[in-house]
């Protein structure tokens, strides 16, 4: 049999060369017949109400068509029901242009339709509004005493509370000879895909709409648009074929897409909207949190008591959490456990998932919080991790589907040489420069959603697939035609996916590490139902060898289907096709999670990520100068693909820990950096070498295909593994991200 | 971006008589920030006159050192033999600012008239004294990491963000400007001014002049120089602090040292209590130490730039340190 035989197999974007040679097409750059430019009112002010509008002077600029806002909008649904999408969390959600109340800075406020973009832009300076100020909250930490639980709704099956307490941690805690109370802290970050959130909406007329968009969910945002602007959902149709990333914020509907559709719907043309980089500011981001841990362990180093609390901002009309508190017990069986989660409204937009949302942010307090623990027991940090390795899920008592965690830290720290670490902080040079290693813990959800996909053979014998999933530049396309091309037995130039395109079949949003799961397990249970069928056409074919064959007896190859035992009996699946009289073969099925037998397992990913770092000893300059992370996630479709989304989240860890935050000036309620100047994000010069490795991890219960998603993983332990190496390096903890290099000045 | 005439000019005497007749117009050079600023509505000239055809760009010896043309790219300047030999801190300077593509554009001239990347001056949304004056500055109580140490007053604590300009303090540098009655030479120290009464003004320079070029005297530390840059990434970060430093040596003695600071003022600030130190003194750790105490004394800090005062005395002692030891 040829199965797998691209499966495994480090496979270059399929779509690559249209990217690098500029063909591929992204939602602005979709021209259309007299196609007008919105550009969009951002609120100045942080709260309060708008109480005038004066168009005229914007109006009197030729060229300028119209200017849109709370007053002149187009009647729209009123219920919250019909603005909710599938990523919203529990609250009131946030309605553009519905009144004159301002909610947060930089809220749109009207949106400026002209013939150019450039003319709109400009117009945009020449609408004056009057507002009434009200004062506003923004900081987090002086609204502590404001956090409270989170409102539960659909977010919350999949971003569920801490677990309950257990055993009796206060007294453990107080009583136990070894432990360590830290507070971190996290600033805002926002996710910044270079691509610009934009929309081109096509008027087709007769109530019909075809909408390129940024998204990560085609069929999220059809939705959308249907039921606020009481469409049929066949008459909406959203495309994104090509997405220049998302990192989460593509997740939900974004306030370009509403404005965009209500332009078009308002005047009746092809409308497009695109956002400047400092409006991809003004909506969601990684909410800045406190965290508060307590951690304490015998004198063994067994973890006995396990303590972590949180405070996350959330906007004042949408409650957002992310699952922060829920990670130590997974991973550490520790006896006695106390975790809370509360949220902080403020005056700002609702935060959103930004890669590994919550692991990121818990999983570098808590390996912080063991490396300090380590450092108290004198116990090396990976030896600490081996003393408190669970086979099981110590928080829910369940198995895992499968946990390679071990040789995740084995191999890494053989690879990295480990070994070699000098445990004192603050005792190897290497020139004027302080040396450290840091190694830290990375552990993330294994999710799958349900699909659905069309597979067919058509007359010339290819396979065409379709599902309304996107690929948000991760490598979608290649793994879905890797997985396809194995199970008919095809070359990959025989299988076309069509994708990011809401009239396919179901996918759900492209987040969480999810669609190699999804879409992938959809397109192994289609391809099983299509070879039934296409074995039922051929039996019927004159004088046919296949007559009494079940389906267990035939296999596919090179185009065509034979015979197990007699592997010289064949037919071509083009001959298949013509018995049909040319008409191609079809199945649409759906591919969902084992939910019944699921439940009685853990899932997660894991990785470990071991770190160099070099301080300068007069100016405190951080390089992490190299970093090896392993990782296990079941398993890897294209290893080159795969590759490339750690060493990426690898390097975003580097950026969460050393460069990326968004200021807030709280006397303003405004972000204040907000372009890619300022933004710090890594450049070149400030990436060392980095290694990745994927362990074995055999899961036969996951899934059909034994995936786990490799999008977040590779984030998650790598600020805490930087932190512990700067410790190991200087001796000095900095417990706020990112680490100002200031703040390690002697 | 507000409409704007568009003219292109072929010689200086034309580009001078034009700009006379227009108080709202402005040259355009390398474009690299006064595009920026109109895309933001900063910079909101009505006319816009290139001299991107003027021929300004040589770089050429002199008898007292080098002239660098005002339209001469940064990068070429940066890598000019000439400049890499005998005035290494400002090649070393130019290539730590901006990013190659934006040095690729940047002129010398347009260099120099950089404007503050002070965040409330970039948001017209924000009170700004220096974009438009009497409005009050938002900086002075808000997010001032980036911001002013020396020198600032109650309505301006943004500082001037160039590289180059700093190592060109130090060299003692002037910048040639004509104008439809004269030719003058500014001296670089006069050329950028603190924001006084005035924070709208960045510079000496009067609407109608056009800086010809930049003229280096010659300099005898070439091979005991250094530029420091403290920034929160490797590359395409403003300075938090930099330094440009030369020393003038006898043998382990200093006779006298060329310093400026750029990340710290409104203008390149030269470090006149660290140089009047080190005259005369042995070049040796614990001076350079003394001399960066006796510049950083006088620094006066906002809410959340403390940091820069010891951060000013490391990149003084570190440039210092770098520049005695040699660098060729």
């Amino acid at each position: 049999m040829d199965f797998n035989k691209n499966v495994g197999q480090p496979v270059s974007r399929l779509e690559g060369k249209l990217k690098v040679t500029g063909q591929a097409k992204y939602a602005a750059e979709y021209e259309a017949d007299n196609l007008l430019h919105g550009y969009v009112v951002s609120s100045p002010i942080t709260k309060g109400k708008i109480i005038n509008i004066n168009i005229a002077q914007a109006m009197a600029i030729p060229g300028v068509v119209d200017v849109l806002s709370h007053k002149n909008r187009t009647k729209l649904a009123w219920f919250d029901l019909q603005y909710t999408d599938m990523d919203a969390p529990p609250g009131t959600v946030f309605k553009p242009l519905a009144d004159e109340n301002i909610l947060y800075n930089g809220q749109p406020i009207a949106l400026v339709v002209a013939e150019s973009y450039e003319t709109a832009r400009y117009a945009a300076t020449q609408v004056i509004f009057e507002y009434e100020q009200e004062t506003f909250q923004t900081d987090l930490e002086s609204n502590i005493p404001n956090g409270r639980s989170a409102k539960k709704g659909f977010a919350t099956a999949l971003k569920p509370p801490p677990p309950p307490p257990t055993g009796d941690f206060l007294n453990s805690f107080e009583q136990a000879p070894v432990k360590v109370a830290a507070t971190f802290q996290h600033g805002t970050e926002h996710h910044n895909p270079i691509e610009l959130f934009a929309t081109t909406t096509i008027y087709e007329g007769k109530g019909k709409l075809t909408i390129y968009d940024k998204t990560q969910g085609t069929i999220n945002n059809q939705l959308y648009v249907a039921n606020i602007f009481g469409l049929h959902y066949k008459d909406v149709r959203v495309l994104a074929p090509f997405v220049g990333g998302g990192f989460g914020s593509g997740l939900r509907p974004q306030y370009q897409l509403f404005l965009c559709v209500m332009a078009a719907l308002h005047l009746k043309r092809n409308v497009r909207v695109v956002l400047e980089r400092k409006q991809m500011f003004f909506f969601s981001h990684r909410p800045p949190v406190k965290q508060n841990l307590r951690f304490a362990s015998d004198v063994e180093g067994n973890v006995t008591a396990l303590g972590h609390s949180v405070f996350s901002e959330t906007s004042n009309f949408e409650d957002y959490t992310e699952a922060i508190a829920n990670w130590s017990h997974k991973l550490y069986p520790a006896p006695n456990t106390l975790f809370n989660h509360k949220v902080v409204p403020l005056d700002v937009y609702t935060p959103l998932d930004m890669r590994a949302p919550g692991g990121s942010t818990g999983m570098h307090a808590i390996e912080c919080t063991m490396d300090e623990l380590a450092h108290k027991l004198k116990i090396d940090p990976l030896e600490l991790r081996l003393i408190n390795y669970s086979e099981i899920d110590p928080s829910s008592n369940k198995p895992y589907t499968s946990k390679a965690l071990r040789n995740c830290y084995l191999q890494a720290a053989d690879k990295f040489g480990w070994s070699n670490r000098n445990p004192e902080p603050r005792s190897t040079k290497r020139g004027n420069k302080w040396v450290g290693y840091g190694m830290a813990t990375g552990i993330w959800d294994a999710f799958q959603f349900p699909a659905r996909v069309e597979a067919m053979i058509t007359k010339d014998g290819r396979m065409v697939l379709n599902n309304a999933t996107t690929d948000i530049g991760t490598g979608t396309l290649t793994v879905m035609t890797q997985i396809a091309a194995d199970e008919l037995g095809l070359s990959l130039e025989e299988v076309d996916f069509n994708y990011g395109d809401s009239k396919k079949p179901f996918s759900m949003f492209q987040g969480g590490s999810s669609i190699t799961s999804s879409t992938g397990v959809a397109i192994v249970v289609a391809a099983k139902a299509l070879r039934k069928k296409l074995l039922k056409k051929a039996a019927k074919m004159p004088d046919s060898p296949f007559k009494n064959s079940e389906d267990a007896e035939v296999f596919f190859s090179a185009g065509n289907m034979h015979l197990k035992d007699q592997p010289n009996v064949f037919v071509s699946l083009k001959n298949i096709i013509a018995s049909n009289n040319g008409k191609p073969i079809k199945t649409t099925n759906m591919g969902k999670p084992h939910m019944l037998k699921l439940r009685k397992y853990s899932l997660a990913t894991h990785s470990a990520s071991f770190v160099e770092v070099e301080v300068d000893q007069d100016l405190g300059t951080v390089m992490v100068t190299r970093a090896v992370t392993a990782v296990a996630a079941g398993k890897i479709i294209n290893p080159k693909t795969a590759a490339g989304q750690i060493s990426g989240s690898m390097i975003w860890g580097i950026s969460k820990a050393l460069h990326e935050e968004t200021f807030m000036d709280h006397n303003l309620g405004k972000y204040m950096n907000t372009n890619l100047g300022e933004y710090h994000i890594p450049v070149h010069a400030d990436i060392g070498q980095l290694e990745v490795i994927f362990v074995e991890e055999k899961d036969e219960l996951i899934n059909e295909i034994g995936t786990k998603g490799v999008g977040e993983i590779g984030l998650v332990g790598m600020p805490a593994a930087i932190s512990n190496a700067i410790f190991n390096a200087t001796g000095k903890r900095i417990y706020k991200l990112p680490i100002h290099f200031d703040e390690l000045m002697q | 971006m507000k409409p704007f005439k568009f003219s292109a000019v072929n010689n200086p005497a034309e580009a001078i008589t034009l700009i006379n007749k227009n108080t709202d117009a402005a040259f355009l050079g390398g474009g690299t920030n006064l595009l920026d600023l109109m895309k933001e509505h900063v910079a909101l000239p009505n006319e816009i006159i290139d001299i991107g055809n003027l021929s300004l760009k040589e770089i050429k010896a002199t008898a007292s050192g080098i002239s660098l043309g005002a339209l001469a790219k940064n990068t070429e300047t940066a890598n000019h033999p000439l400049i890499r030999k005998n005035f290494p801190v400002l090649s070393k300077a130019i290539l730590a600012g901006a990013s190659a593509q934006i040095r690729n554009m940047a002129t010398n001239g347009g260099n120099l008239l950089q404007r503050t990347r002070c965040s409330y001056f970039y948001d017209i949304a924000m009170p700004c004294n220096k974009r438009n004056p009497g409005s009050g500055c938002a900086a002075l109580e808000g997010f001032n990491r980036m911001h002013a140490i020396f020198g600032w007053t109650r309505d301006c604590v943004a500082v001037y963000p160039s590289d180059m300009a700093i190592a060109l303090s130090a060299l003692n540098a002037s910048v040639k400007v004509l104008s439809s009655e004269r030719e003058r030479i500014i001296p670089f120290r006069d050329f950028h001014i603190l924001p006084g009464a005035h924070p709208e003004k960045d510079n000496s320079l009067q609407h109608g002049e056009l800086i010809t070029a930049i003229e280096v005297p010659k300099n005898d530390f070439a091979e005991h120089s250094a530029y420091v840059k403290i920034r929160d990434r490797n590359s395409y970060a403003f300075a938090l602090v930099s330094v440009a430093a030369g020393l003038t040596l006898n043998g382990n003695t200093i006779q006298t040292a060329s310093i400026a600071m750029g990340g710290v003022a409104h203008k390149p600030w030269r470090a006149l209590n660290a140089e009047a130190y080190l005259k005369d003194k042995a070049a040796t750790a614990a001076n350079f130490a003394k001399a960066a105490e006796a510049e950083m004394a006088l620094a006066q800090p906002l809410a959340h730039n403390k940091f820069k005062i010891e951060m000013g005395k490391k990149a003084l002692i570190n440039a210092l340190e770098t520049a005695f030891k040699g660098n060729i």
